[in-house]
């Protein structure tokens, strides 16, 4: 079991027992605290959980269960490479990726959407497209949302083609941007909590305080000197 | 300036930023100390530091947007 000491303010070192930081590190990474829980650092790792998990579910809500999605087509989904730092939590959406890469219908689908009156692909307009529930009476083609899918369909840049994804910004407003950042924070959190779980909390020694110190009385020196000489000009 | 302020406390957009600074600065908190207190003492210098640079930058906009 490694034993970390960790310089503080104050006569004795933090003493830190950071057992097997690789494990915990990739657990903390799969699911936020749980490096913590592993090495019985049990408040910090409640901490972690409860906050990070806390956003990025409350991001996913926000963003309808659409907002976390892997895509490398047409959509590319950079927004994605943050998020997956929440872990297993996005794993969902590489399954979703993969399942519908084919033009298959995802898992968890959440709405159904066809063409009113026309066939697709069809112009986005307001009316023309409708969810549409189990009851409804349609045989032709449609296109499902799914939980952490990407958007069903191509996506058009002109007004002629059909475009979920435009939909789905034009359904839930900012709500979905919202949402994304939510879960991007999450993501990012997260990365600070592995590195706390691999190699303990990042305290200010009392020699990088110092040096800090040194750094800032020089430059308060050199700024003095100068309005100094700029008086006596 | 008012009405400026009135619409941005009605609109939802911004009450959304305050569960995200309470749990960014008590994660940021977290990795930075060891011991519970010390880390919520951290966390709320954190919060406080990030909602005065928040609340700094909505004042700026808000009087460059009425005095455009």
């Amino acid at each position: 079991m490694a034993v970390t000491y960790i310089e503080q303010e104050g006569n004795e070192p933090l003493e830190i027992e950071l057992r097997e930081p690789h494990v915990a590190a990739l657990l903390a990474w799969l699911v936020p605290g749980a490096g913590h829980l592993y090495q019985r650092r049990y408040a910090k790792g409640a901490l972690f959980m409860i906050c990070i998990l806390s956003i990025f579910i409350y991001g996913l809500a926000l963003g309808g269960g659409r907002c976390v999605y892997a895509s490398t087509g047409q959509d590319f989904r950079w927004q994605y490479f943050f998020q997956i730092g929440a872990g297993a939590v996005t794993f969902p959406a590489l399954v979703q990726n993969a399942v519908t890469k084919d033009g298959s219908d995802p898992f968890f689908v959440l709405c159904e959407r066809y063409p009113g009156k026309d066939q697709l692909p069809h112009a986005l307009k307001d009316k023309e497209f409708e969810i549409i529930g189990p009851d409804d009476a349609y045989e032709g083609p449609t296109y499902k949302d799914g939980f952490m899918a990407p958007p069903p369909g191509p996506l058009s840049q002109d007004s002629e083609g059909l475009d979920v994804l435009a939909m789905w910004h034009r359904d839930m407003k900012q709500m979905f941007d919202v949402g994304t950042l939510f879960t991007i924070v999450a993501g990012l959190l997260n990365m600070l909590v592995v590195y706390d779980a691999y190699a303990g909390p990042m305290i200010i020694s009392p020699s990088e305080k110092k040096r800090r110190e040194k750094v800032l009385a020089k430059s308060n020196r050199e700024a003095d000197d100068k309005s100094e000489d700029a008086s006596n000009e | 300036m008012y009405t400026l302020l009135a619409v941005g406390l009605e609109n939802a957009l911004f009450w959304y930023l305050i569960p995200l600074i309470v749990g960014v600065s008590l994660v940021y908190g977290g990795t930075r100390h060891e011991a519970l207190p010390e880390i919520l003492k951290q966390s709320f210098k954190s919060l406080i530091w990030m909602f005065s640079f928040l609340l700094i930058i909505f004042v700026i906009v808000s009087f460059a947007s009425w005095w455009t």
